[in-house]
């Protein structure tokens, strides 16, 4: 098997607050493989954009990463210098935020903070940048680029700056990109424009793709493999057909249930009690356990660790192959 | 933006012209001004003739277009103590006020930026905490009280500097002006730093506040997503965005600073148009202290024209906005 672009081993994230340390992200691991889209899917909370930010090193404090460790194509990043990991932001790797609206500065040309990346990465002229960064534009489908490249951000559209925000995160051809809920601000009918663009150039470029969001119509449309997260760690994760059609972790049989079908059943829809617990008050053993209908006693004293099961990975003590002695 | 410079001037003429009403009603409430020119033993008949010269003895409502009409051209009538027209008098002065007025402002702007960068970016440093301590003096103590300290200090213990005056002056045609002889520079530092002081904590405490908001914003964080450099995302993407409100509050104080340098002037026995205006005031001089009111007040209005369009020239977003509404 080929190395992945992204490995992620057992990261850990911890915010210091005046009432102790917060542990965000609790044992983490995946990895994306080349071409690879893998969808991050959770309530919020649950830690998706903060692996996001730990991927690509903007945890800032007092935040830190504290433990486990990150591989791009084999080399370590979550422990260079600053000055390697900025290289490294926006050239192998590219990030897309939430909100559209508000990812651009406001005060300079959309061509100018284009020009700006790509020279910042790439050994290019002023006139090749601009070049590029017109047919940047024309590649994330903005019409008349060579005129809209001139254009500030409040002339575009919320779907139109999404593109340009894309652009701005492809513009050095990066392995990866990290995009964060990159619809959840989009209307609709642009929100399905947004992510075959996104989808059609990780196929055309072989870009792998981390796709963070809490939309499962999202993933399911998108995403080769998903990753289903809860309290900071990653419950299940598998391909997504088997994780939408066969979910084993009852976090994401209650996730899937909760999805409303156009099929017309008019069965009531499922929905998981309680709510994800606060940071500071994660239970002890699965952090699940106080939401699960299936909870026996290992589940408030043991921490589940992740089992393979078939092509899915689960990490819940009911497809634990050693029988527990309390739930025989 | 022409129809809005234009609508933005019109209403600067209404500023003035109700300014205009106040400077000239207070010719009518400080007593007679005849009184106030001639001695106590001139006849009656002379002051009739005085009054009459005057117009005096018009209707009000034909002594304020009077008035309003020659204010307009910079004539403010003549000054009671000096016996000179109030304008060659404030000409003369204004030189010496402007200079020391600019220097403060751009002392006040350029520290106040880099102290105000540097403690937003260098947040937990001894030295931001320091400017941040200064900064509270700067704000709290009176200006007079800065002058005498820094007159102490400097000209009376270590006598480096003048302690009043201009120095020398070199005239270049109407304008007098002290920036070109080393006396002249020498005279222009403690007057500067004492005017321009409350406005360079002014503006550090602001770009400090402006910075830290605007590092929070998503396009800075997107700007370090995309990898540019520190310097990139400090100084060319923050450092634009904090300085709109600045421009307005430097803008509004470089007003202030003309109108505040009335103590400045008078610690310093500065020759501008403050000092003239306070010896105005200890003689009641109406005319002085009328023409005072309007030309402060021409200046607040202009600089706040200017401000406005400065602004859409820094901020795209106006710029569509005011093309729109217009």
């Amino acid at each position: 098997m080929t190395e992945p672009i992204l490995s992620v081993r057992n990261l850990q994230v911890e915010f210091a607050s005046r009432r102790g340390t917060l542990r965000a992200i609790d044992g983490v691991s995946f990895d994306i493989a080349k071409g690879e889209v893998l969808g991050v899917v959770g309530e919020s909370g649950a830690g998706k954009s903060v692996t996001g930010l730990a991927v690509i090193g903007l945890i800032d404090p007092p935040g830190r990463i504290a433990g486990g460790e990150v591989r791009l194509a084999g080399l370590r990043i979550d422990n260079l210098p600053p000055e390697e990991m900025r290289r490294i932001r926006g050239k192998r790797i590219g990030m897309i935020f939430q909100d559209p609206l508000t990812s651009l500065n406001p005060l300079y040309r959309v061509g100018d903070q284009i020009i700006e990346t790509i020279r910042t990465h790439l050994n290019l002229s002023e006139t090749a940048a601009r070049r590029r960064a017109i047919d940047l534009l024309a590649e994330v489908g903005i019409p008349a680029p060579e005129k809209r490249i001139d254009g500030y951000p409040h002339e575009f559209s919320g779907g139109m700056r999404q593109r340009v925000v894309i652009a701005l995160a492809i513009c050095a051809e990066p392995e990866l990109i990290i995009a964060d809920e990159p619809t959840t601000a989009l209307d609709v009918s642009v929100q399905a424009q947004i992510i075959s663009l996104i989808k059609r150039l990780g196929r055309d470029h072989g870009t792998a793709v981390m796709l963070v969001t809490h939309d499962m119509g999202v993933i399911a449309e998108t995403s080769d493999r998903v990753a289903v997260m809860y309290a900071g760690r990653v419950a299940e994760i598998g391909p997504v057909q088997d994780v939408v059609r066969n979910p084993l972790h009852p976090y994401a049989k209650g996730l899937m249930g909760a999805i409303p079908t156009l099929a017309g059943d008019d069965k009531r829809l499922m929905q998981i009690p309680g709510s994800m617990p606060r940071l500071s008050a994660i239970p002890r053993g699965c952090s699940f356990n106080p939401r699960c209908a299936f909870a026996f006693d290992r589940c408030r004293v043991d921490r589940p660790e992740p089992l393979p099961r078939g092509a899915q990975s689960v990490a819940c003590h009911l497809y634990d192959s050693v029988p527990a002695e309390s739930a025989a | 933006m022409l129809a809005f410079t234009l609508r933005r001037a019109v209403q600067a003429i209404g500023v003035m012209f109700a300014v205009g009403i106040i400077a000239f009603s207070m010719f009518r409430f400080a007593g007679d001004p005849v009184n106030q020119i001639v001695s106590i033993d001139t006849s009656a008949a002379e002051r009739e003739a005085v009054r009459k010269s005057l117009g005096l003895d018009d209707p009000v409502p034909v002594q304020f277009v009077r008035y309003f009409a020659d204010a307009a051209q910079f004539k403010f009538g003549v000054s009671y103590q000096f016996r000179q027209p109030v304008s060659t008098l404030l000409m003369e002065r204004m030189p010496a006020t402007l200079e020391l007025a600019i220097c403060a402002t751009v002392f006040a702007m350029v520290f106040g930026i880099l102290m105000g960068v540097y403690s937003a970016l260098r947040r937990d440093t001894v030295l931001a905490k320091l400017f941040q301590a200064v900064s509270l003096i700067g704000i709290s103590l009176p200006t007079f009280l800065i002058g005498i300290l820094l007159i102490y200090l400097f000209a009376v213990t270590l006598g480096w500097l003048p302690s009043f005056g201009r120095g020398e002056v070199v005239k270049l045609g109407w304008w007098s002006t002290g920036l070109l002889t080393l006396s002249g520079l020498k005279a222009l530092i403690m007057p500067s730093i004492t005017l321009g002081l409350f406005q360079m904590t002014l503006i550090m405490r602001l770009v400090r506040a402006e910075m830290l908001e605007v590092l929070r914003t998503d396009y800075i964080r997107f700007a370090r997503a995309r990898g540019l450099t520190t310097r990139a995302i400090h100084f060319g993407h923050a450092l634009k965005n904090t300085l709109i409100p600045v421009i307005t509050v430097a803008g509004l104080q470089f007003g202030s600073v003309i109108a505040f340098s009335i103590i400045t002037e008078t610690v310093f026995q500065w020759p501008g148009m403050g000092l003239l205006f306070v010896q105005a005031v200890q003689n009641v001089d109406i005319p002085i202290m009328a023409a005072y009111l309007l030309m402060v007040s021409l200046i607040f209005v202009t600089i706040n024209l200017v401000v406005d369009i400065l602004y859409t020239v820094v901020d795209p977003r106006l710029r569509a906005t005011v093309g729109r509404a217009t």
